[in-house]
């Protein structure tokens, strides 16, 4: 039968070659009809005040050339990924048992970062920049991994407790150890008082509602200019103390490097915040872990599965998003005040949609719900993005052609399979796909 | 009274646009239920096309004034049609009759794409033209204040109602419309019938582009500057036009990007420039938690 099949192919090759040929040759045509009119023609401001045409035809030749070659590359991909399939069985079980070892080892290299040699800097700070993704992630995987709610303006929670320490710390002088929880319930208030009006909405209705509230604190922070300083944001935000000791470059009495009595470091400083947002991500993950299992979290996701044979078990559905939302939202508000007080400079630049976007890829991508398909994913997407750094202005442009294909190419997010969080006897490894994302 | 009638002249030229570019999210919402990020960045890159092709046919001396109003509208249109249906092709394709979120990302990476796309094919910096078809008809005069009716104006209202006039009889008396609204009501039975709903999806996004290159082409004339950034707030405007209006319906996007248009303009008029985003949102989240499903929406049937 499979050597029937086989050599049918082969009798097919010259004309599925030919046939590829074709479909590459049109893809070709399709480049030209794309390119040739906005790259191969680029209007410049002349020296005259008007426009004026530039035209770059060999950049329009190599497009189109890429486009012929990467279409004729994906076919013949294509045709070897359709022929003999090894067995895959035995590669599963192998990937499985090695996946019980990633969250340990991940989480034994995130705490040892600082101490592996060649570590400076540069890397402690990607470090940061990564762990606080993954910190917004599994937030916002309470909102929209675990109860279904899909929220497209998740900035504004991160800004909410952005401002809120920035302004406590600037105005009354407070520490950050009193600001952290403080930003963190202000967010939650915020995330009460604007998830209230639309837990009627659905689906993309919410989506939509959420995105504009995230605009209009945005668009408030920037031009309520008496409370905000306005687009140049607020400066000279207080750093965090360790118990009371500072991280002055100089030493000095009162200082962590006076107190313990070792050489005065910048280097101090910058470990003591990553420990900080390791911490502060480590907490998020075990408060979702936990309430997973709790009434709560399996309300959550219950509402996720199907809402109304919730209602007709006597959930309270309002409550449950709820608190869901505020979850979210504190969590974020956290994170908001840590970005605060790691940049000592904050301004409505940094809390555009993009960065809500941004999230939310980081959530689907990692696979909704999943942990650490979270943590890999912003792993992925944010130490990917710092790798692309030389492309310059090409970077966003790769970085939003990465989320197309991930998601192409794995719609169901980098890791596929999700453990129940309740289970009758044995605790069996389902597929991403037999899991509701909801519809609220 | 006359500064409220030029309002009301402004704000239905802007609406006119909203409800262009929001026709075209309602559309694909309709046919495959998802929200196309990347339609706000369809209107942009149509808006660019028209500047290409304006300064090519202006400062080549080729054409001036109406005549090239006209080519540069078709040009935008098949260019941005083909952006359309490639965007298609590439990131919704393979992801139909996948779960919901996926499209979504999808789109959202098109969006940053195409933003980015079109930042490094012609740069960063605003784009200005001189008025195309300058001048205009002063329809009243009252306590100095002179109301004004822009040649510009009355063309972005004549070519929208055109336009519209013919997407309705496309929509309602033609097979590809009767197809659209097939796949709209049921896709797998459309496709049991002998639809090809992959063809009509496909030309769903390209009439979507080409209207939203309509819109964009007026933009540009009407405003004369542009730069990569402008299709993220007309895209979540005339979102919040569709969504006010009740997604799926066609009227309905046309009635929410015209009340999106006015109660922008009045409120920049009237009240503060800063804060005229605020007011549209604001309208947005108060029509949808008293009337769930837009103006004109139809009431969704909750099944168990």
């Amino acid at each position: 039968m499979s050597s029937a099949t086989a050599a049918a192919s082969a009798a097919q090759r010259p004309s599925a070659g030919a046939a590829a040929l074709k479909d590459a040759v049109l893809t070709a045509l399709i480049a030209l009809g794309l390119f040739a009119p906005i790259v191969g023609l680029r209007t410049d401001v002349s020296p005259t005040g008007g426009l004026m045409l530039r035209q770059r035809w060999g950049d329009v030749a190599i497009l189109v050339g890429l486009a012929f070659a990467g279409r004729l590359a994906l076919l013949a991909w294509r045709a070897m990924r359709d022929g003999p399939k090894p067995a895959s069985a035995g590669r599963a079980a192998a990937l499985r048992k090695a996946g019980a070892f990633v969250t340990p080892v991940m989480l034994v290299l995130a705490v040892a970062l600082p101490f592996v040699p060649g570590t400076g800097r540069y890397e402690l700070d990607l470090g940061i920049l990564v762990l606080t993704y993954v910190m917004l992630g599994w937030g916002l995987n309470i909102v929209v991994g675990l109860a279904g709610l899909l929220d497209l303006g998740y900035v504004a929670f991160y800004a909410v407790g952005a401002y809120a320490y920035a302004l406590l710390a600037t105005t009354f002088g407070l520490s950050f150890w009193i600001c952290l929880p403080l930003a963190g319930i202000l967010a939650a208030f915020w995330g009460v008082l604007l998830g209230f009006p639309v837990l009627r909405l659905r689906g993309d209705y919410l989506a939509i509602v959420t995105l504009a509230f995230g605009e209009i604190i945005r668009i408030v922070l920037t031009n309520w200019v008496s409370l905000t300083n306005g687009p140049n944001g607020i400066t000279s935000i207080p750093r965090p103390t360790f118990f009371g000791l500072t991280f002055s470059a100089g030493g000095g009495p009162g200082s962590f490097a006076d107190f313990f009595g070792i050489e005065p470091s910048p280097t101090h400083r910058v470990v003591f915040l990553y420990y900080l947002i390791l911490a502060l991500a480590l907490l998020t993950n075990w408060v979702s872990i936990r309430l997973r299992r709790q009434p709560l979290g399996r309300a959550w996701e219950a509402l996720r599965e199907d809402e109304i044979a919730c209602r007709a078990l006597g959930i309270n559905v309002t409550t449950t998003k709820l608190t869901a939302f505020a979850l979210g939202a504190m969590f974020a508000g956290f994170a908001g005040s840590f970005f605060a007080t790691r940049q000592g400079f904050i301004s409505p630049e940094s809390f555009t949609f993009i960065e809500s976007a941004i999230i939310l890829a980081i959530v689907v991508l990692g696979g909704m719900g999943s942990q650490i398909g979270i943590a890999i994913a912003a792993l992925v997407m944010i130490g990917g993005f710092e790798v692309f750094r030389d492309l310059d202005e090409y970077r966003m442009l790769v970085f939003g052609g990465a989320m197309v294909l991930i998601m192409v190419a794995r719609p169901r997010g980098l890791v596929g399979s999700r453990t129940p969080t309740v289970a009758l006897g044995e605790r069996k490894t389902i597929g991403a796909e037999h899991v509701a994302e909801g519809r609220g | 009274m006359a500064y409220a009638l030029q309002q009301l002249i402004n704000g239905i030229s802007l609406g006119m646009i909203y409800g262009l570019i929001a026709v075209g999210y309602t559309m694909v919402y309709g046919i495959i239920g998802m929200i196309n990020f990347a339609h706000g960045d369809v209107f942009m890159i149509g808006a660019f096309v028209a500047l290409i092709s304006l300064v090519m046919l202006v400062s080549g001396g080729i054409m001036d004034g109406p005549a090239a109003i006209l080519i540069v509208l078709l040009v935008s249109m098949c260019v941005t049609a083909l952006y359309g249906w490639t965007v298609e092709r590439i990131a919704y394709r393979p992801l139909r009759g996948s779960f919901r979120l996926a499209p979504l990302i999808s789109a959202i990476g098109m969006s940053i794409v195409l933003q980015n796309y079109m930042q490094v094919a012609q740069g960063a910096r605003v784009k200005p033209i001189n008025p195309v078809l300058p001048g205009g008809v002063t329809v009243l005069e009252a306590d100095a204040f002179v109301v004004q009716f822009s040649y510009m104006q009355m063309l972005i209202i004549a070519v929208t109602l055109a336009v519209l006039a013919i997407f309705t009889w496309l929509v309602t008396r033609t097979p590809l419309g009767r197809a659209m609204r097939a796949c709209e009501q049921d896709r797998k039975m459309a496709s049991l019938l002998g639809i090809d709903t992959d063809r009509t999806i496909s030309l769903t996004f390209v009439i979507g582009a080409a209207l939203a290159a309509v819109a964009g082409t007026m933009y540009l004339l009407r405003y004369g500057v542009i730069d990569f950034y402008i299709g993220f707030l007309a895209g979540v405007k005339a979102f919040t036009a569709a969504v006010l209006g009740g997604i799926g319906s066609l009227p309905g996007a046309v009635l929410g990007g015209l009340l999106i248009g006015l109660i922008e303009t009045f409120w920049s008029a009237y009240f503060s420039v800063q804060y005229k985003d605020v007011a549209a949102f604001s309208i947005l989240a108060i029509t949808l938690i008293f009337m769930p499903t837009g103006l004109l929406g139809r009431a969704e049937v909750e099944k168990v």
